[in-house]
């Protein structure tokens, strides 16, 4: 019998058909407008995104699925959208000025983040293979765009074919193994392959896909040894597009990853935490260690964040409820962390020309005390250290490894934040101890004042009333455990 | 003989491969890059219609379906950046695209 089809069982999908009419309506306005499109724009995305995000929270959280079983909106969907919409918020504001300074001003650029949010919203929410695929390719599609956006500009167009090659062959892997998986369950649908892989028997064929998928969503998450084109994304885009590939695509990623790995293959769990194991300690180790040689804050940056998906990933292969508790709370501090980051590294700037490297951060504590403070709590919270917001998300991380009896992981994983520790500490050293250069350039945007002031005071507050994020991440996954 | 599934798949996988190789052995230019990456998506096509029709079931075909789309889509992005690539550089050799490197 074909399902009878009624407008208010689209509502929990709400929030994204909003910005698909949104992103239309914004292609018309950039059209037709000639000077000053992109900052207008930019602002109507905040705009948009703020409003999303209030329709997300007016939407029933606990709802059924949607557009038969094609989309599902539950409390983990709706927790990664939060995230998700936040960091989009963060990232535009961030762009404003940069995109003036840097002549970039062109009206695409807030269309396209629009679009890659609204993939990043499908993914979270895909509840089959093929609302999954669709959902990716459209965040994709999007930032391959974004990350070639200075078009004259050699490095910009050098990471965009990187990070298209590197992308589609993803994509490519991704395909393949879901065709596997169609082929060895019969079905596309996540409920109707958790079904079918009720016994908890899987087949080689099915194996074979299931590493596949996890093959291309590893180089979206850029975990070991997937992550090559990281760096080099991470350095050539303009860095207003790396602060957005530091601040959302990973969530979308990581929700899409712990949402397959425990609803459809939950039932093999064995099969797929030997993988996730050995990813989650490579991503760790070459976070760690390659990130000791960098010199350009933002390659230094990509291995942190290499580094950073091995300790979510951590929590991933333990594989129980209060590890992926512990992976939604440990991405939502490092978003944060990260916004506060890139709002700093935005602000490099010495007579109208950014700058990019460890050095020109040199005696920055003389020259403008407040932002090297601020740099160097958020650099200390990214290393881990108590009482800042960092050291949580990776405390939790290692209980709930510790809990699934994950002791190795767990042992190698302090051991390698101790030892990415050293660049994070080496970015503070060269402020407070080394000779000052000239000033920095102090005609800061409010926005990106404002998004680095949020950022700080969450890293430094998050001590004082943790339990609201802490419940919330929970019951975002619990909610993964729940059907 | 008779053609079944395995067949079907056998071809599929090896064309895949090739695709994997052509992206990872290829020294010479970024179109045949691009290429490689069409023939990695329509192996995968193979493998969705072959299931689709060996199992009566159609939503493998209407998954191929979309792939082709996306792929259009994808190779459209993919020819773009190249053409910016190109101007900024005078080249399109795979060997070129390394001025960032560690």
């Amino acid at each position: 019998m074909m399902p009878v089809f009624s407008w208010a069982s689209l509502s929990p999908a709400l929030p994204e058909l909003f910005l698909v009419m949104l992103g239309m309506v914004m292609v018309l306005a950039g059209l037709s407008q000639s000077e000053g499109a992109a900052r207008s724009l930019c602002r109507v995305a905040i705009g948009g995104f703020a409003l999303a995000l209030m329709m997300l929270l007016g939407v029933n959280w606990d709802s059924a699925p949607v557009m038969n079983g094609m989309f599902v909106m539950d409390h983990f969907a709706g927790f990664m959208k939060l995230l998700i919409l936040l960091g989009l918020m963060a990232a535009v504001a961030l762009s404003v000025r940069y995109l003036e300074q840097e002549e970039i001003d062109r009206f695409e650029y807030p269309i396209l983040i629009v679009f890659a949010g609204l993939g990043m919203m499908l993914m979270v929410s895909a509840h089959n293979l093929l609302a999954m695929y669709v959902g990716l390719e459209l965040q994709s599609l999007s930032l391959y765009v974004l990350a070639a956006f200075r078009r004259n500009h050699s490095k910009s167009s050098e990471a965009g074919m990187k990070y298209f090659v590197l992308g589609a062959l993803a994509s490519g892997m991704l395909l393949f193994g879901a065709s596997l998986v169609y082929g060895y369950t019969g079905a596309l649908g996540f409920d109707a392959i958790s079904h079918a892989l009720a016994g908890g028997k899987a087949g080689a064929g099915l194996v074979i896909g299931l590493v596949f998928l996890l093959v291309g969503l590893a180089f979206k998450v850029s975990a070991v040894p997937f992550h090559m084109w990281t760096p080099d994304v991470y350095e050539g885009a303009p860095t207003s597009v790396t602060a957005l590939f530091a601040i959302v695509p990973k969530i979308a990623a990581m929700g899409l990853l712990m949402r397959l790995l425990t609803e459809p293959f939950g039932s093999i769990m064995p099969e797929w935490q030997q993988v996730v194991w050995v990813l989650s300690l490579a991503s760790m180790a070459v976070g760690a260690f390659a990130g000791l040689v960098q010199n350009n804050i933002k390659r230094l940056l990509a291995y942190s964040s290499i580094g950073n998906m091995g300790y979510a990933l951590v929590g991933v292969a333990a594989g129980t409820a209060s590890g992926m508790g512990a992976v939604i709370l440990y991405l939502a501090i490092y978003m944060i962390m990260a916004a506060g980051t890139f709002g700093i590294v935005l602000s490099m700037r010495r007579g109208g020309r950014a700058y990019e490297d460890i050095e020109d951060l040199s005696g920055l504590s003389r020259t403008n005390p407040l932002m090297a403070w601020t740099l160097a709590f958020l650099m200390f919270s990214m290393s881990g250290i108590p009482p800042l917001a960092g050291f949580f998300g990776k405390l939790f991380i290692f209980q709930a490894a510790i809990a699934s009896q994950f002791y190795v992981l767990a042992v190698l994983g302090v051991l390698c934040s101790v030892v990415a520790a050293y660049y994070y500490l080496r970015v503070i050293k060269v402020m407070f101890f080394d000779d000052p250069l000239d000033a920095l350039d102090s005609d800061l945007g409010f926005s990106l004042r404002a998004v680095v002031f949020l950022s700080i005071a969450f890293v430094l507050f998050f001590i004082f009333s943790p339990d609201t994020l802490v419940e919330t991440s929970r019951n975002a996954a619990a909610a993964l455990f729940a059907g | 003989m008779t053609i079944g599934l395995t067949h079907y798949l056998a071809v599929a996988a090896i064309l895949f491969t090739l695709g994997v190789f052509g992206i990872f052995l290829n020294r010479k230019n970024v179109i045949v890059i691009l290429m490689s990456i069409e023939l990695m998506l329509l192996a995968v096509n193979i493998n969705f219609v072959a299931f689709s029709s060996f199992m009566h079931d159609l939503a493998g075909q209407v998954f191929s379906m979309f792939i082709l789309t996306v792929a259009a889509a994808e190779a459209a992005i993919g020819l773009a950046i190249l053409v910016v690539f190109f101007r900024n550089r005078g080249t399109i050799a795979v060997e070129d695209i390394s001025t960032m490197k560690g």
